[in-house]
């Protein structure tokens, strides 16, 4: 058995394609996850209980089960109560859902890190709930939580593979095309192995870069 | 939920197959992280390099890319293997990687000072590894290790993506055949969930044991 390079050269234009699609769902992905973590955590802190214990379940349930099966249920059970999107949707909303419930853990943690005298501080100068959270709390709270939403999206870069499961065109996905059409699976799978590890290091560099300019604004001047 | 008595043995027999993945990469996973974590640790470089290198590659790839790498390539080179032990291998090596992480973690917030107290006993370095530093390590990792087997459990619904039918697989296939199929797949989801449930119970259960020892020495 040999290892062609000059096939991989053939079929890097179409796996650099499908890179770009692995990037924009871990794009998307990304920011829904944010979006959905921080809506989380807000119900977790509502004054009232059910709302409270809900959101925690919710939480819990999607932190807990796997991230394909929940692709499944979205991408069997949606359509048949009328909602139609494509793969490429329904992948990316899974990918927010499930990894949004992580970003809440993370705000969580970020937020209880703030000490208690912050709120009391904010209460006394007659601060607004929301202008305290804005002007006090989240700015202290988001700093440490970086590195965390960091690894978020790490994670996120590789789990994209598993999208191909329900035909996006993704890296994984394509690979394992070529891979079928040309009885050939060696080169492709590890073309995108590869890429994949390019893509995690350079997400691992970019994030690094994006906590070292959250860093300073943390020392008090 | 008719769908789902109907289809009730197929769905137990996804449950095995899942349980049977989650145990023995579990296992492997965690013997893979304190190998490769105690190796990072260690001052011969022909130990550290290899860790270093295994554990870097295994965590910078996506777990499926190395599944279908060990599924499609492996046996182009003379290795095949069977979907079970694929799976159990890819998964186990992927989050053994992970795991080395959380080994070294726990063996470096053991406080210096107590090894230096296991020199003074003249404790040799196994004892002083075994007596010492790995009882106060393992409380430590105990319940990261639990957190490991869940992702472990998560990441055994991939191997239904090299042809083992697992409860995944199972899902996905009754769904192939039906139309209605949101109970299907919301107890599947509850399944994966209770069993995670009985993974952080039996981490907590665990934890109880090995802060007892350590009220016991303290006493």
């Amino acid at each position: 058995m040999e290892f062609s390079f000059a096939l991989v050269w053939e079929i890097l234009p179409q796996l650099l394609l499908a890179t770009i699609v692995t990037v924009e769902a871990t794009m998307v992905g990304f920011v829904l996850s944010l979006v959905f973590g921080a809506v989380l955590v807000t119900l977790m802190r509502t004054p009232s209980r059910p709302v409270r214990a809900l959101a925690r379940f919710v939480m819990e349930f999607f932190r807990a089960t796997p991230l394909l099966a929940q692709l499944y249920f979205l991408f069997f059970v949606l359509p048949s109560a009328g909602i139609v999107l494509s793969p490429f949707v329904t992948g990316v909303i899974a990918l927010g859902l499930h990894y949004g419930a992580y970003a809440a853990e993370a705000y969580r943690a970020g937020l209880e890190s703030v000490p208690k005298g912050q709120w009391e501080a904010a209460l006394s100068l007659n601060y607004t709930k929301l202008r305290t959270y804005l002007s006090v709390v989240l700015p202290q709270a988001l700093p440490p939580v970086v590195p965390a939403l960091g690894n978020i999206a790490i994670a996120m870069v590789k789990d994209t593979a598993i999208l191909s499961a329900i035909t996006v065109t993704e890296l994984m996905f394509v690979a394992n095309e070529i891979g079928s059409e040309r009885f050939q699976y060696t080169e492709p799978v590890t073309a995108a192995a590869v890429i994949y590890l390019v893509l995690s290091l350079v997400a691992t560099a970019l994030i690094h870069l994006i906590d070292k300019r959250f860093r300073p604004e943390e020392a008090p001047a | 939920m008719q769908v789902v008595w109907d289809y009730r043995m197929l769905l137990l027999q996804g449950v095995w197959i899942t349980i049977q993945v989650t145990v023995t990469a579990t296992m492997l996973a965690i013997v893979l992280s304190l190998l490769a974590g105690l190796a990072r640790q260690s001052n011969v470089w022909l130990l550290r390099t290899p860790a270093t290198v295994y554990v870097e590659l295994f965590r910078g790839t996506s777990l499926l890319a190395q599944l279908f790498w060990m599924f499609f390539v492996l046996p182009a080179f003379g290795v095949s293997m069977t979907p079970l032990l694929c799976g159990v291998l890819a998964i186990g090596l992927c989050n053994g990687a992970y795991g080395s992480e959380i080994v070294r973690g726990a063996l470096r917030s053991v406080a210096r000072e107590q090894r230096e107290a296991a020199i003074a006993l003249n404790f040799n370095r196994f004892q002083a590894f075994r007596i010492v530093v790995l009882p106060q390590a393992a409380r430590i990792m105990t319940p990261l290790f639990g957190n490991l087997a869940i992702e472990v459990m998560k990441a055994s619904s991939l191997v239904s993506l090299i042809t083992l039918p697992d409860l995944t697989f199972q899902a996905r296939n009754i769904n192939l055949v039906h139309v209605v199929t949101a109970p299907v797949l919301i107890v599947v989801l509850l399944i994966y969930f209770a069993i995670a449930l009985v993974i952080s119970g039996g981490t907590r259960g665990v934890e109880h044991a090995l802060a007892k020892g350590r009220d016991r020495l303290a006493a």
